[in-house]
Order: C-alpha cells, then sequence, then structure tokens
C-alpha cells in the first residue's frame, strides 16, 4: 500500500489522506468515525447489501455506501448528516419488523451490532402494525457448533460470503426471495469444516449461535483478555472470555499477520482445559513417602538446597506449552549442568487450512511454543533424555503432563523438581512440586511457526498458591543468586531478550498485543 | 397465442411488420424479404461505423432506462484486451409489457440479425440470448431460427461467407423476474443466483464472466437492422416531437380498452390518441381514469395527465412519469386503484432477490399496509406511513426494484387519495384480499 499515491479527503470535518483505492468505510476509521454496517466485513469481499453504511457525498445526487466507495481526491463525506440518518433510521426499522425482539433471552444480546445502532440512532417506536405476522422459521442446527436462528437473520451474508470465499467451501446459500429469505445449507452436508464456527462470530445478530456457548453467559458479564491460541503452532490471537473467573469462550482476536480475523473449531475448544479443577494448588515438597504442603519459602529453600548440592548432568523436560520466559529461565537455572533440555510435542499428520487466508492453518504441530523452545535450544528428543536420567543428577519438569513417563523412571535421576499446573500420578515421585499458573493466569509469550513471538495477557486469577513459572524460577534464581527475582512477565523477557541473541531488541512494549518476528540469525526487529 | 391485429392506420409499422406473418420465421421467408441485407452491409463496414450510425440514429435503450444504444456500445474498450460479450436481454417480464414476446415470436431472425450486428460493433465474440422461462412458445421459435442461422451460414466460424466468427447461445431464465436487471442476468447466465450487482464496475468493464460486456433489450437490438439498411438520419427522422426520442416504439397494451395488443408509433405519438383511437378506446359506458404508461414500474398518470402525454422518453418526464418499456396498461372507472396497486406491490415483494434491506421489507410492509386499508382496517396515518416507507425505498438500493414498488404507491396515492379515503373511512366496503406477499 505504501507506493500508491494519497488522497486527501474530509470526513466528518476531519481532513486526511489514505492510499488510493481504499473505500470510505475503511478511511472513516482512521479519521475515528465508525459509520453503521452489517454486510461489511474487512475479512470478506464486499456484498454492499444491508445499506447500513449510506452516507452524503458532496456532490453525488444519491447517497452512497461507504463500504463500496472508494475515496476520491476533495471528497467530503457527511456520516453523520440528516439524509444519510434518516437513511440509517429507516433501515434499521426495516430490518426490526421481522426481527423478534427477544433479546432478554438472545446470546448475541449485549455485543449485538442490530440492538447497539438501534440503541444509537433507530426510532424509539415501531411503526409495524403489531398484528401483522413476522416471519417465521424454526431454528436449525447446521451441525458442527452452529445453530441457525432464522427469525433473527437480517440477511447480511456475512456468514454466506465467509463459506464462499474464506472456506471456499459453498454450503450456505441465500434461500428462497423477498421478506421470505433465509439462510439455507446444501440438503447434504454439515457445517463442520473446520473453520465453521467464524460464522458465528461473524453474525452481527444472534441469528448463528455458538452451541458450546449457548445460554452460558450474558455478554456484559464477560470479561475479555487478549491471548494467544494455544491449539496449534499457527498462534492464533484470540479473546479469552471469563465469567466469574472461568473462562467461558475463545474467540479470535485480528491480527492480518496470523490469522486476520479467524481462528479453527479446535483452537475454540481449547478454553476447556484452562478450567480444570484438579490443580496443585501450593507447593509441596516430599517428606518420607508422602508430599507435604508447604511454604513458597520452604519449597524454594529445599528446591535451592537440591540445586546446590547437585553437580553433573541435568535435564529439563519442557512442555512446548510453557511459556518462552519459563523455558529460558528453566534453562539458565540449570546452566552450570551438563544440560539436556527437550520437549515433546502431540504431532498429528495433515493440516486443515483456511483456503481464502494465505499460510493459515490448523497445524499438525498441536502446541503453540514448539518455536519458541526450538530457538532456545530445546530438542525435540523425550525419549533421548529421559534415557539419560539415571546418568543426572537433576530433572527439572516445566509443565509437561508426564503420559507415558513412570514414577521409577523419574526416580532414576538424582532429584526431580517438578513444576505444574496438575500433579499426574508419576509426579508424586518429584522432591520438590511447585505450582505453577496455565496461559490464562499469567503474562507470557509464544513463539509461532513463523517465528513471530506473541505476548498473552492474564485472564484469571491462578488458583491457591499458584504462581506465573516466570515468578517461581525467579524466585529460585534469586535464591541462588542466579539472577531475578521478576516483578513481572516483562522483567523476566527483559533479561531473555539481553540474554538470548535471536530475541534482542525486543520488549514487551515493542510486542504489544500483535507480535513481532524474530529475524532469522540477526537481532529481533519489530514488523510494523 | 393468437395473430396479432392488422395495422392501425395510425401507426408506424417497422418492427411489426411482419407479426402475423409465419413465412417470416423462416430464414428463406426473412431473407425475401429483405432480411440479412443489414448483417451483410454491416459486416463490410469497420465496427467503429456501425456504432456510429447507430448514435447518428439517436436509437435508445427499449428496455426501460432508455440510454443510447450507440453511446453504450462506445463505452466497451476500444483495444480489445479480453474477450467481450453481447447479451440480449429477452428476459421480459415487467408487468404489462409483451412486446419482445412478438418480436421473437414472428421475426426471430430479425432479432439473431440484429444481434449479430451489434456483436460485431462491440467486437464480441458471443452473444448471449437470455430468455425469460415462462416463454415457451418464443423459446422454440427461437431456437428453431438460431439452428436455421448457424445452418445457412449467418452465424459461426464463417459468418456471412466473411471469414469473421459469431456465436449466439440461447440461456433460458428460471422465471425470476430481476433476472431482466442487466446485472442479475448476468449472474444468471453465470449460473449464479440472479442478484443484482453493485455497480460500479460496470458491465462494460467488468460483465458477464468478468469480461466487458454490453446488454441490449431485444426491441432495441430488433431495431439496429432497420437502421443500418435505411441510415441514421432516416431512423432519426422518425420522430414526432423530441429530436432526442427517435424511431418507432412498440406498445404494449393492456387493461380496459377494446382493442388490446402491440402497437407500434412513432415517438412522440400522443398517449390519448393512443388509447382513444388506435386501441379502441375503453369498453362502452366507462371513462379513463388513468393509466401506466411505461411498465408497471413507472408513476400512474391520471386521465388528464395521460390525455396530453406525448409518448416518448420527454413527454413522459414531463408528466412526472417514464417511457419505460412501453407496457400500457389502462385502468377505467371501474377500476379500484388501491387494489390495482396493491396488486402491482405484491408483485415486487414476490420477486425482490432479498438482498437489499429496504427492498427485502419495505416491499413486504407496503403489500401488508394496502392489504390492511383494503380490508378496511387502515388509518389516515398508514397513508403517511406509505409514502415515508416509499421514500425510504427510494434511491438507496442496488437496483430499482424498491424504486419500482414505491413509484405506483407514490402517485396512487398523490392521485387517487380519495379511494383511500374511502376504505379508511369506511364510505367503501372492504374488500377481500389474498392475505400474503
Amino acid at each position: 500500500m505504501a507506493d500508491l499515491p494519497l488522497i486527501n479527503l474530509t470526513i466528518e470535518g476531519v481532513s486526511l489522506s489514505v492510499p488510493k483505492g481504499t473505500l470510505v468505510i475503511e478511511a472513516a476509521k482512521q479519521a475515528g468515525v465508525m459509520i453503521p454496517h452489517y454486510c461489511y466485513h474487512s475479512g470478506l469481499p464486499v456484498a454492499g447489501v444491508c445499506r447500513m453504511c449510506l452516507v452524503d457525498i458532496e456532490k453525488t445526487p444519491k447517497l452512497q455506501i461507504a463500504c463500496a466507495t472508494q475515496v476520491a481526491e476533495g471528497m467530503v463525506v457527511n456520516v453523520h448528516g440528516a439524509q444519510a440518518r434518516e437513511a440509517r433510521k429507516g433501515v434499521l426499522e426495516f430490518l426490526l419488523i421481522n426481527h423478534p425482539l427477544d433479546c432478554p433471552i438472545c446470546d448475541q444480546a449485549g455485543e449485538c451490532e442490530l440492538q447497539d445502532y438501534v440503541f444509537q440512532e433507530g426510532r424509539a417506536r415501531t411503526r409495524y402494525t403489531p398484528t401483522y405476522a413476522k416471519r417465521f422459521n424454526p431454528v436449525e442446527d447446521f451441525g458442527g457448533d452452529v445453530l441457525y436462528v432464522p427469525n433473527r437473520c437480517i440477511l447480511c451474508t456475512r456468514c454466506v460470503r465467509f463459506m464462499d470465499h474464506v472456506a471456499e467451501e459453498s454450503i450456505l446459500n441465500v434461500s428462497e426471495r423477498g421478506d421470505r429469505a433465509y439462510i439455507g445449507i446444501h440438503p447434504d452436508r454439515r457445517l463442520d469444516h473446520p473453520w465453521a464456527g467464524n460464522v458465528v462470530d461473524l453474525c452481527p445478530v444472534g441469528s448463528l449461535l455458538s452451541k458450546d456457548f449457548l445460554h452460558k453467559a450474558r455478554a456484559w458479564e464477560l470479561d475479555k483478555t487478549a491471548s494467544v491460541c494455544t491449539g496449534c503452532s499457527q498462534g492464533c490471537n484470540i479473546h479469552l472470555d471469563t465469567r466469574d473467573n472461568v473462562v467461558v469462550r475463545a474467540r479470535p482476536r485480528a491480527n492480518l499477520e496470523v490469522n486476520q480475523y479467524f481462528m479453527c473449531d479446535h483452537g475454540r475448544m481449547q478454553y476447556r482445559w484452562m478450567n480444570r479443577g484438579d490443580r496443585v494448588e501450593a507447593p509441596l515438597v516430599a517428606q518420607g513417602d508422602e508430599l507435604a504442603a508447604v511454604s513458597w519459602d520452604h519449597a524454594f529453600a529445599r528446591a535451592a538446597q537440591i540445586l546446590r548440592g547437585a553437580s553433573g548432568r541435568a535435564v529439563v523436560l519442557a512442555s512446548p506449552r510453557a511459556a518462552t520466559e519459563a523455558l529460558f529461565l528453566a534453562k539458565r537455572l540449570l546452566a552450570r549442568f551438563e544440560l539436556t533440555a527437550a520437549f515433546r510435542v502431540e504431532r498429528v499428520s495433515g493440516e486443515a487450512p483456511l483456503a481464502g487466508v494465505p499460510n493459515l492453518a490448523l497445524r499438525g504441530e498441536r502446541a503453540p511454543n514448539v518455536m519458541g523452545a526450538t530457538l532456545l535450544g530445546y530438542a525435540e528428543q523425550f525419549e533421548t533424555a529421559l534415557q539419560a536420567l539415571n546418568r543426572s543428577a537433576v530433572v527439572l519438569v516445566v509443565d509437561d503432563p508426564l503420559d507415558g513417563v513412570s514414577a521409577d523412571q523419574l526416580r532414576a535421576a538424582g532429584h526431580v523438581i517438578y513444576l505444574g499446573t496438575a500433579l499426574p500420578d508419576p509426579a508424586r515421585a518429584a522432591h520438590v512440586v511447585l505450582p505453577v499458573a496455565n496461559v490464562a493466569e499469567e503474562d507470557g509469550t509464544f513463539v509461532n511457526r513463523d517465528q513471530r513471538v506473541q505476548r498473552y495477557f492474564q485472564a484469571k486469577p491462578a488458583p491457591g498458591m499458584a504462581r506465573p513459572a516466570w515468578w517461581v524460577l525467579g524466585e529460585l534464581l534469586a535464591e541462588l543468586e542466579l539472577g531475578g527475582p521478576f516483578g513481572s512477565a516483562a522483567e523476566a523477557f527483559a533479561w531473555l531478550a539481553a540474554e538470548e541473541p535471536r530475541f534482542g531488541g525486543l520488549s514487551y512494549e515493542l510486542l504489544g498485543t500483535r507480535g513481532a518476528v524474530v529475524p532469522a540469525g540477526q537481532p529481533a526487529g519489530v514488523s510494523a | 397465442m393468437g395473430y396479432p391485429h392488422n395495422p392501425h392506420p395510425k401507426e408506424m409499422v417497422v418492427l411489426s411488420q411482419y407479426f402475423g406473418d409465419a413465412e417470416a420465421r423462416t430464414y428463406d421467408g426473412w431473407v425475401k424479404r429483405g432480411g440479412y441485407q443489414a448483417l451483410e452491409k454491416a459486416l463490410a463496414m469497420e465496427p467503429a461505423q456501425v456504432i456510429e450510425m447507430v448514435k447518428e440514429s439517436g436509437l435508445r435503450g427499449r428496455g426501460g432506462a432508455g440510454f443510447p444504444a450507440g453511446v453504450k456500445w462506445s463505452f466497451m474498450p476500444k483495444e480489445k484486451k479480453k474477450p467481450h460479450y453481447l447479451c440480449c436481454n429477452a428476459d421480459e417480464s415487467e408487468p404489462g409489457t409483451f412486446k419482445d414476446r412478438e418480436i421473437m415470436r414472428w421475426t426471430p431472425h430479425g432479432l439473431i440479425e440484429g444481434c449479430a450486428i451489434a456483436q460485431y460493433a462491440i467486437q464480441a465474440e458471443v452473444t448471449y440470448l437470455y430468455i425469460r422461462g415462462e416463454f415457451t412458445e418464443p423459446l422454440r421459435i427461437m431456437e428453431q431460427a438460431l439452428a436455421e442461422a448457424y445452418q445457412r451460414g449467418v452465424l459461426g466460424s464463417n459468418a456471412m461467407g466473411t471469414g469473421k466468427r459469431l456465436d449466439m447461445y440461447i440461456h433460458r431464465g428460471a422465471g425470476a423476474y430481476i433476472c431482466g436487471e442487466e446485472t442479475a442476468l448476468m449472474n444468471s447466465i453465470e449460473g449464479r443466483r440472479g442478484n443484482p450487482r453493485i455497480r460500479p464496475p460496470f458491465p462494460a468493464a467488468y460483465g458477464v464472466f468478468g469480461m466487458p460486456t454490453t446488454v441490449n433489450n431485444v426491441e432495441t437490438l430488433a431495431s439496429v437492422p432497420h437502421i443500418i439498411n435505411r441510415g441514421g438520419a432516416w431512423y432519426k427522422s422518425l420522430s414526432l416531437s423530441h429530436p432526442k426520442s427517435t424511431g418507432t416504439k412498440l406498445f404494449s397494451v393492456c387493461g380496459n380498452v377494446k382493442r388490446p395488443g402491440n402497437y407500434e408509433v412513432t415517438m412522440g405519438f400522443p398517449l390519448g390518441e393512443l388509447i382513444h383511437e388506435v386501441c379502441g378506446g375503453v369498453p362502452a359506458g366507462r371513462t379513463l381514469k388513468a393509466c401506466v404508461p411505461g411498465g408497471s414500474s413507472v408513476p400512474i398518470l391520471t386521465r388528464e395527465e395521460a390525455e396530453s402525454c406525448k409518448l416518448d422518453y420527454e413527454g413522459c418526464v414531463e408528466k412526472g412519469t417514464m417511457l419505460g418499456s412501453g407496457g400500457l396498461i389502462v385502468f377505467d372507472d371501474s377500476a379500484d386503484m388501491v387494489y390495482q396497486i396493491m396488486r402491482l406491490a405484491r408483485f415486487y415483494a414476490h420477486e425482490s432477490c432479498a438482498q437489499c434491506t429496504q427492498c427485502r421489507e419495505g416491499t413486504a410492509w407496503t403489500v401488508r399496509i394496502l392489504q390492511r386499508i383494503l380490508a378496511g382496517q387502515g388509518e389516515q396515518k398508514d397513508l403517511e406511513l406509505l409514502l415515508d416507507l416509499s421514500e425510504q425505498m427510494t434511491g438507496k438500493t442496488i437496483c430499482v426494484l424498491s424504486d419500482s414498488c414505491a413509484a405506483p404507491v407514490v402517485s396512487g396515492i398523490k392521485k387517487f387519495r380519495g379511494e383511500f379515503d374511502a376504505y379508511i373511512n369506511g364510505t367503501r366496503r372492504p374488500r377481500p384480499v389474498l392475505v400474503h406477499a
């Protein structure tokens, strides 16, 4: 876009210059003006059907739709002039005549664009005679996670265009004509495309609903936190929605460099394990055959005692779901040992691409931070590392679930320190158990498969005494006078950036909410 | 379908000269009547010369919009980089219009010839003849004529022996009125749902299959051979009023007249004369109340307006209506205007493609209000509401279908308010209507 000539125009009195070819609706966003719209979506081809974005452009005889009109030199756009407002009021009134006023039982209420715009600039009362019938069609299960409530549909066709042009699996259409129209589905097909759940987010009203989220929470009760999906190594940007400190759903967060506006259905369901109840809530140390709950200070003292007294070989078994900070600090903690750092990752054959978006797929590598681990020198050689245990003085486990690993295997090492969110059976062989927060409970970073370092934010408190791994490891490092402690994930990351050349120059501030790519073999810069 | 009437002396018979002459449907019969000479002549000219000649004639689109045909053709890229297409719009579905049907029924070769000339002028490889789904007889006749035209070497890889390639295919519609809108027609040809497209891009830049395309009405294209044969100046001289309305125009007259049918008159012919003399006037004992001159989409005229209206593009605009497609619907004093307007609105509500909000919801709402008034349950404020809705439905959508629904409603309320009032205040007995759109 940078080499396109700039066009000067005025929108609602704000003068601005935008590249040639920009749509008025996008230019308005840059001028700080939100033009109401339904069918337009930056991630979909323009339809121009809802007629909600009609604006008054000086020197044109009729109102124009901002979503299909390109900027022109000297153009003067009035968004909130009397004519445009009247037209939008008209559209809102038309949309409501066949729309049930069932907001009190509608999942979309509170985040409904119809509700919002009607309150913003619609009529206070309808002129539609109450005895007239409203269009009625029964609720239909489209398959996958999607439920269609045709009565609420405003026929914006975003879902149809998503399936046609983004998923490239044309199984939705507009069926019938006139006010009898509804969204139809191919009679022999289900909406089970791996990315089909996006139609629920795209729907501006409560017509396409998630079965998983159905009647679970009201939109205004939700706290939204920027996060990164843990479903695979793609690193889709997401929002975690929580209510009363329980994650209730995940939704895509726009990042044009990674996932545009979308996330896959597999990723959507990842929030479930974030709420698991069987968590370790207190530090534990081995006393005889038992693990006893102790204070953090006691646990740190014991762990430090182990580390001080050991020498020779050590092993880190890390989860590629752990934060980059934790992976870095774990290695620093054992820096004076002859260290084997390993991870394992679930690999599924085949990817599920979103056809219409380049380089976007549910990847076979089902963990978010494989690249982070790799960049920090962890090897995907879990079995080799297990075999090295009997020659090792210490094994530090960083939230690997230890599936298929026996307690005896772990005991082969001199000492076992286990950092984990839960306590799988083999972990009972540990000398010290340090409870840590999961992805929803801490700040941290993941590095996606394209080497983009991305931050995620704390969405809910950790249970009991569990703390973020960067805090736990920082305290332990400080105890051993090797570094730390850290007051925040940002401080931990700053140390990482200072020590690891591949992360050089990066900081939480620079990463922001969109992340930055680590350039190959040189200090990292920040992409625009 | 029967045979047409014998021409009235006041008619100016050009397009309809062979209506009713079954022999003219065949290739031999058509050639005997001077057919395909114009095509031969045109193929010997440069495409630009053909366009110039049509521009000179002043021929304007007969489908409703009245855009100058030669100018439209000249929008096609001069330097050909992609395939060009011509679409002949034979999806004649405007209520009250049935002229293209007769052109296809009686002079199929005349239409093929016109298409071939236009196709050559805009340098198109292919013409698509988009024929309305319900037109079974015209379809059969056109298919026969097209096969014959290929057999006789009019079309194909060596069209008229000139070595030029001219191909023509018939595409049958499936019964949607909206497919007569040119961009919906192109979607329909492509096999998509017949929804109008947003413009720009315009068809001349991005038309059917994304290629430069011109869409012309049947009557427009059928007029072209006559212009080539007799010259642009001759065609331009056919005008009784405004110099920008030239040639002859077919009017499909229906409703309360003694002799309904297709009548061809010179542009600028008085509307009153067409109704009262040429068509024999309204039935005995009745008086003219109103008429719609250009198909159901245009504003209604009162008797006074109709009797002083000149039938050309400018004359109709002067009376606040449009020449449209030339579908003349006549109402005598027995007509219930409220019912008639509801009936028209119901057509549009049924045919709305459902894309634009105002049209999808507005047309159906309009019908419900009109039905409520007819049922004797209307209120005065319903009329204000109808006008307000019509305002919202005008000039705000992708195509003009909702404008077309609003036009008769607005003009009807304005000009025949008394009839609406009679239903509302109870002086007229309620009329049972089928209560659904």
